[in-house]
């Protein structure tokens, strides 16, 4: 019986895999069925027209095909226990996290040296200003952005409007009445914490995924209102010639008043823009800093109560509107400070910069880092921002998939993708460890993974 | 009056495109609790689709007459945008029941970006634009200062949502998957201890909210002739509002919701100013949410312990 039973078995567990691959085959070939089989393209008289793409979609099935068979092949229906990670290879990853950390802060601050350095002050402009600033601003969105989703649990998907409202009070204050940078870069915070607070004030009692929706709804308000206030704004031509950063006061320029003058160094351009990298580094350092400091405060350890359970916490006697609007207004600064910023480092604003998209991806930022780890964010935004810059750069590519080739449009298809894998994954992030603030005798680690999820 | 008539009728055409989208959100929303972010998404790919099909049609195949392309058309659509619906709530959502609440709704930012960025990859970052078909155009008023007109567009705009409206609602109130619809609605986990498939029904609540949403594209496509990648988002936060507006679950809310936005928007875009008509629906939405959150129909959302 024994014998007999072995093969029939294997041979149905083939003709099983057959069908199931050949099920997930037919799925695939009715998705791609009109998106990906025809490019709609225009002729000369503006007229759209197909272009059929059959090998592409036989790639695309047999793809399916093969990888479903092999799964179903290998894997037996019942799904095999997963063990969650050990406590002592999260407590080895922690302490491998903070050397990185460490290590990761000075090889910042060696980054723009060794630029110049290697590819002289010229070439260095590019690396430094593509990579070193927009990553570290995106560092900073997401560490501020990590407060209000990370710690306190507010999943706020309008949080580029808090960056417009920096960005724009500085270019409307740099312009219209000259303030200086240094002046502008608080009041673009305390302005930004102020809407932080009028908008948080009636939404923050409602429910987690209406106001992720209200959060939404508020930032394409401000980007419409950025849009169609043209009198203010200049609507979608944006502001120019923001002025641009100074020295403490002495202008990055060639003339004896500069800046290079001031050090006795032949001027270069490039020196304004490290000057800003540092700038940024220093900022996001202190953001970081704080919300260090915050985690072991009484306000942290309510904004990670308010993060497992509301109701709890208010039984708890938390004020948690008082809580949650902290919470928000300080994402909130840290995003208009950016905001400034940004505007510095571009001299130009314009409300296209503050789409949705900008604000998802900031939240991209955050939720694949792991919610909560510093340097988990930082390293999203090292691979994700600075993946598709590499990627622009790389001309080999281009040369494949021809001279339209352009990687932040896949950027976003695998970042969505990615959002959709680590929600399904491991939800509280890749390097997610939660260390409890309180203990009673002696701190123990607790993973991600292994942690009870409270009703947020 | 002739330009309130008229509003009138625009607003009801585009109220229904509304109305038909918000049907998804409200039902999956009602059945899981969970804002479906991509629902919007959905709707657009439905509208490329459409597109693409009838290109197909009148271009490969030849079919000269566009009302029975039209008829092919939308079954299709509805067929394959079905399809994708439930590949969706497969892939992300499914494993996602029971982990913590905001973590569908992440998911389902990231199905949204993913879908809006692949269809710009595979279909490019132009405006697709269809020829215009349904072009008859009835006067209602003649020799005024303003002709108020009736297209057919409009009228078959109408039309085929208040026949797909009552199929539907045939659907819920009288099958026995309406029955198991609604009981999952009412408590999932009671409706499993009777023997009702909870996830075969979820999954069916998706594919039909999708199969609404293709009809919506359709019906777009055909009415404004074109069509975006990234047109997904608006309309979608529009139908939301329309949800949100008549009480989140409730179906005739939504239909009703969706008809009071799309009155709103070609009104206030008529007597005050159309760049701001997109800040009136957003406004909508907010206000709605802070002041009456449980819509018009709704059911008070009570929080248990």
């Amino acid at each position: 019986m024994e014998e007999s039973l072995t093969p029939v078995r294997s041979r149905s567990r083939l003709k099983d895999a057959l069908t199931g691959a050949a099920i997930a085959g037919a799925i695939m070939f009715g998705l791609c069925f009109p998106i990906l089989a025809f490019r709609t393209d225009q002729n000369f008289s503006n007229e759209l027209y197909l272009l059929s793409r059959w090998p592409a979609v036989a790639f695309a099935v047999g793809l399916v095909f093969v990888l479903r068979f092999t799964m179903l092949l290998r894997a037996p229906r019942a799904a095999r226990p997963q063990a969650p990670p050990s406590p002592t290879l999260a407590g080895a990853l922690q302490r491998l996290a903070r050397y990185a950390g460490g290590a990761g802060v000075l090889a910042l601050i060696a980054f723009p040296l060794v630029m110049v350095a290697l590819l002289g002050p010229a070439g260095a402009q590019k690396w430094i200003d593509n990579f070193g600033i927009q990553i570290l601003l995106y560092v900073l969105l997401g560490w501020g952005l990590n407060i209000v989703v990370g710690l306190a649990g507010l999943l706020d998907l309008g949080y580029v409007a808090f960056y417009a409202v920096g960005a724009y009070a500085y270019a409307l204050l740099a312009t219209y009445f000259g303030w200086s940078f240094w002046l502008c870069l608080p009041v673009a915070g305390l302005l930004a914490a102020a809407f932080g607070v009028a908008l948080g004030l009636p939404v923050l009692r409602l429910r987690g995924d209406y106001l992720a929706i209200v959060t939404m709804a508020f930032g394409e308000i401000i980007r419409l209102v950025l849009t169609n206030w043209t009198a203010l704004t200049n609507g979608d031509a944006g502001i120019s010639s923001i002025p641009r950063i100074t020295f403490f006061g002495w202008p990055f320029i060639a003339g004896p008043n500069g800046f290079a003058a001031l050090f006795g160094l032949k001027f270069a351009p490039v020196h304004r823009l490290i000057f800003l990298f540092y700038l940024i580094l220093a900022l996001a350092l202190c953001v970081n800093y704080l919300t260090r400091r915050l985690r072991k405060a009484p306000l942290g350890r309510a904004f990670e109560a308010l993060r497992e359970d509301e109701i709890a916490c208010r039984s708890l006697g938390v004020d948690t509107v008082a809580t949650k609007l902290t919470a928000f207004a300080l994402g909130a600064s840290i995003a208009g400070m950016a905001g400034a910023l940004f505007a510095a480092r571009q001299n130009f604003v314009s409300p296209t910069s503050f789409t949705f998209m900008e604000s998802a991806t900031i939240l991209a930022l955050v939720v694949l880092g792991g919610a909560g780890s510093q340097l988990g964010v930082a390293l999203a935004a090292i691979v994700i921002i600075g993946g598709s810059e590499l990627l622009r750069e790389l001309d080999g590519l281009k040369q494949i998939f021809g001279p339209a080739f352009d990687p932040t449009q896949y950027r976003m298809l695998i970042v969505g993708i990615a959002m959709v894998g680590m929600m399904n994954w491991r939800p509280r992030g890749l390097i997610a460890l939660r260390t409890p603030s309180i203990f009673l005798k002696k701190p123990k680690l607790v993973v991600g993974a292994l942690a009870g999820e409270g009703r947020g | 009056m002739e330009i309130f008539l008229q509003q009138l009728i625009n607003g009801v055409t585009l109220g229904s495109i509304y109305g038909l989208i918000a049907i998804g959100y409200t039902m999956v929303f009602g059945i899981i609790g969970m804002v479906n972010f991509a629902h919007g998404d959905v709707f657009m790919l439905s509208a490329f689709i459409a597109l693409i099909l009838f290109l197909a049609l009148t271009q490969l195949l030849g079919v000269a007459s566009v009302a029975f392309a039209f008829v092919i058309v939308l079954f299709a659509g509805m067929a394959l945008t079905s399809l994708w619906a439930f590949v969706i709530e497969r892939i992300a959502y499914r494993r996602l029941r029971g982990s913590f609440r905001l973590a569908p709704l992440i998911s389902a930012i990231g199905m949204s970006i993913f879908l809006s960025n692949l269809v710009y990859v595979l279909q490019g970052p132009r405006n697709k634009a269809l020829p215009p078909m349904f072009n008859d155009v009835l006067r209602l008023t003649d020799g005024g200062a303003y002709d108020v007109t009736l297209s057919v567009k409009q009228i078959m705009i109408v039309s085929v949502t208040a026949v797909l409206l009552a199929g539907f609602w045939f659907i819920v109130q009288k099958t026995s998957f309406g029955r198991a619809q609604r009981a999952c609605e009412q408590d999932g986990r009671m409706a499993a201890l009777l023997g009702v498939d909870v996830d075969r029904t979820i999954s069916l609540t998706f594919v039909i909210g999708a199969a609404l949403a293709a009809v919506a594209g359709v019906l777009y496509i055909v009415y404004y002739g074109v069509i975006n990648s990234g047109d997904g988002f608006v309309p979608g936060v529009k139908a939301f509002t329309a949800a949100v507006l008549g009480g989140v679950g409730s179906l005739p809310g939504a239909v009703l919701g969706g008809l009071l936005i799309g009155l709103v928007e070609t009104f206030w875009a008529a007597y005050f100013s159309s760049d701001y008509k997109d800040v009136a629906a957003f406004s909508i939405l907010v206000v709605t949410l802070i002041f009456m959150p449980s819509g018009l129909f709704g059911r008070p959302d009570v929080e248990k312990v």
